[in-house]
């Protein structure tokens, strides 16, 4: 964990974290009897009975319960469904629930090996959108001034999470092959590796550019990658996608990579796994696979009100039950102990200015948040630079008035985005 | 049919524990409003010490009285107003104890516990509490006092019983009265080191800047702040000095006398009333240091600190509006 600095007067620093020379092999663990894919849900539809208890699925089947939609998962396990159920995750999306009780002996489907002869982006996103470390197919082929540079995260955003470094680092063939594939599929032939500090060497003639960021919390998030890489700024409520540049994972370049080199979809998941007692380790699981067996499996107890982080510590989020299963995003789970996780508060701001000197984007968050205390949302967004927020959550860090400054921003712009809504209906 | 599906049975290993959940981040620097009272009072202590040893019993008990009677103002009006007990956060106590620093030994004790008064209830409690005052509400209670019970202040008068072992004549009304000559017969040195009458925890040079070195050092005062009001003090008085050095005391008698020192590292570094940005910072503190020459050498007060940092202050809200241009920002 991150000690507090003595002297105040330097920013803190969220080193990322650093991975051994020599990468150990990630711990794998015997498969669950079940597993569980959360399949996005439609509220229109009406679930289709073929997909019902009782279904036999092979390993990489292609699992899509509307005909008519694009949703589908990928079973990274050979078995039979043993259940569907409705199933609300963050910011009230929901899905359904799809779990499968693993079956004895394992058979492949080989609906992707009959194709892969001929990748394109059509094939890729319709079989290859589940895979371990989530490509953006979506993103590259609706943008709408098109994609012209492609920027693989070799670094995790976050600090504590390690896990696109190290497949950066040890998978440097399926990585290669990976790249290949992408510029063939997609004709963008600007493509970036972003590591950490001087771990440029090592890559070869990997295939695309390999740049360095600094090691510290947010060098890697997209807007400071756009603006120390690549130097573009992106426009306060713009995208990095507006501006042609599409961020992957490291993970699902090596899962395109590998999937066209064997024919089989890969389906283990790496994330790293950090235990209340700040150690960390990297682990292969495969997609689906509860929480709750990890940490078993683990030797890792959670006692109640606890917290369980998926992603970083930063910007990932608490998940609600132990049955949560591993997603193809899940880049970490984090256990915090109830006494280490950070609490907020209800104080006034004492205006101390922390939080304005850490603010990577500058913006004077000590007039934002009163603003958005008085949910003054509007007002936030014209005169406080609401939108140049890089969400980094820094603030709510450094805020000695523990005030959920980074909850109060999200929540602003996700009630203004509601806002839009009915005024569009109107006009 | 979505109705006809039955909900997946929990394995019955898993045993359904309460997770709690919030929002990102889940880590915190671990910086606290209580963690910044307790140093602030605690780099004031070298001062205040010394203070103690210079006045004695009285001394103490004037600190006692002012830290415990602002805990006091801050609870009754917690609960007059019904709203949460903010005593445990240590500002109440910070502002009582600075408040007393400043105070000769020998005030009242009515004039004790109005001052605190005036500082808590009127400084902060009014605007609604730690964050929102809109003037330093230690420097709100020594104007207030120093305008309705002017001879409270006259340390001169005030001390006039105490046999110390240094001249008990307060330096800073003595070179305004009399001149540079009368500045001169006292050693700057010694000032340093605390050998002047005043206030309880404000006379002791050496042991302030110690103090403010520390808070400047952790973070908990802005520097640029505390910085450019000293420069500010020592640039006007040298500028006055140059012009007449008959009548105005040389810039680092200015320095160490009256509050200057107390007033750089524990007066003006306030957090609410004071700016956040880097330049406005600048602007704020050499500001508050100009006026206090000003206020000092051609005013009618003895000592211009107070008088200046609430004018900054009031200037503060304006000069916080100068801050960089955010990311992205879409003129």
């Amino acid at each position: 964990m991150f000690k507090k600095l003595f002297v105040g007067l330097t920013h803190p620093r969220l080193e990322y974290e650093k991975l051994p020379v020599r990468l150990p092999e990630p711990e794998r663990i015997s498969a669950p009897k079940s597993i569980t894919l959360l399949h996005p849900k439609n509220e229109n539809h009406r679930l289709p009975s073929m997909l019902g208890i009782g279904y036999r699925v092979k390993t990489g089947q292609k699992l899509s319960l509307y005909a008519d939609q694009n949703f589908y998962v990928i079973s990274p396990v050979t078995g039979t469904i043993a259940g569907l159920s409705p199933y609300t995750g963050n910011f009230g999306k929901t899905y359904i629930a799809i779990t499968i009780a693993v079956g004895r002996d394992e058979s492949f489907d080989d609906g992707f090996q009959q194709q892969m002869q001929n990748p394109t982006m059509q094939l890729a996103s319709s079989f290859l959108a589940c895979a371990p470390g989530n490509p953006p197919w979506s993103v590259l082929a609706h943008s709408e001034n098109g994609i012209k540079t492609i920027v693989i995260r070799g670094l995790d955003p976050d600090p504590m999470v390690a896990t696109n470094q190290y497949v950066a680092q040890s998978r440097l063939k399926d990585l290669k092959k990976g790249i290949h594939i992408l510029k063939e599929i997609t004709g963008v032939q600007n493509i970036i590796l972003i590591t950490a500090g001087e771990s440029v060497q090592g890559y070869g003639h990997i295939g695309a550019l390999v740049k360095s960021v600094k090691t510290t919390y947010p060098s890697a998030l997209p807007h400071i990658v756009m603006k120390e890489v690549l130097g573009q700024i992106v426009l306060a409520g713009k995208t990095c996608e507006d501006l042609g540049v599409c961020f992957f994972n490291a993970e699902a370049v090596v899962s395109v990579g590998k999937a066209f080199e064997s024919g089989q979809l890969p389906t283990t998941k790496i994330l790293t796994l950090v235990k209340k007692d700040g150690t960390s380790k990297i682990i292969e699981t495969p997609i689906g696979t509860p929480v709750a067996y990890i940490l078993e499996a683990h030797g890792e107890t959670v006692n109640e009100y606890d917290r369980v982080i998926f992603g970083g510590p930063m910007t990932g989020s608490a998940i609600y039950a132990l049955e949560h299963p591993v997603e193809p995003d899940t880049d970490s789970i984090i256990v915090l102990d109830r006494d280490k996780a950070a609490y907020v508060s209800d104080y006034p701001c004492i205006n101390c200015g922390e939080c304005v000197r850490t603010c990577p984007a500058k913006i004077p968050v000590n007039m934002l948040v009163r603003y958005l205390e008085a949910s003054q949302y509007e007002n936030a967004a014209d005169n406080y630079d609401l939108y140049s927020c890089i969400e980094c959550g820094l603030c709510s860090y450094v805020c000695v008035s523990r005030i959920p400054i980074f909850q109060y921003i999200k929540l602003a712009k996700y009630e203004l985005e509601r806002a839009k809504i009915p005024e569009a209906a109107d006009a | 049919m979505l109705e006809k599906i039955k909900p997946v049975e929990q394995p019955p290993t898993l045993i359904q524990k309460k997770l709690i959940v919030s929002h990102a981040p889940f880590l915190h620097s671990g910086r606290r409003i209580t963690e910044r009272s307790y140093h602030t009072m605690l780099a004031a202590l070298p001062a205040l010490l010394l203070g103690f040893y210079h006045y004695g019993m009285p001394a103490v008990g004037v600190v006692c009285l002012a830290v415990s009677t602002a805990i006091l103002w801050e609870l009754l009006i917690n609960l007059a107003t019904r709203r949460s007990i903010t005593i445990g956060d240590g500002n109440a106590a910070l502002i009582g104890l600075l408040l007393a620093m400043l105070l000769p030994a020998t005030m009242p004790w009515w004039a004790v516990i109005t001052a605190t008064f005036i500082a808590v209830v009127i400084g902060k409690q009014i605007y609604g509490g730690i964050g929102s005052n809109a003037f330093n509400p230690v420097a709100v209670a020594v104007a207030i006092m120093m305008v309705a019970w002017k001879d409270l202040f006259n340390f001169d008068g005030m001390l006039l019983n105490y046999n110390l072992d240094f001249a008990t004549l307060y330096p800073i009304a003595a070179a305004k009265h009399f001149g540079s000559a009368s500045a001169a017969s006292f050693s700057l040195w010694k000032i340093f080191l605390g050998q002047q009458i005043g206030g309880i925890g404000a006379t002791f040079g050496l042991g302030l800047l110690i103090g403010g070195i520390y808070l400047m050092l952790r973070g908990f005062i802005r520097w640029e702040i505390s910085l450019t009001f000293l420069a500010g003090v020592y640039l006007t008085a040298f500028v006055f000095n140059l012009a007449n050095p008959a009548r105005f005391a040389p810039p680092a008698f200015h320095l160490l006398t009256g509050y200057t020192l107390i007033g750089a590292f524990f007066l003006a570094t306030e957090d609410s009333s004071s700016p956040v940005n880097y330049i406005p910072m600048l602007i704020y503190g050499g500001f508050g240091g100009i006026m206090t020459v000003l206020i000092r050498n051609i005013g009618v007060w003895v000592d211009g600190v107070i008088l200046a940092i609430l004018v900054c202050n009031l200037i503060n809200p304006l000069l916080d509006k100068i801050r960089p241009q955010a990311l992205g920002k879409v003129v």
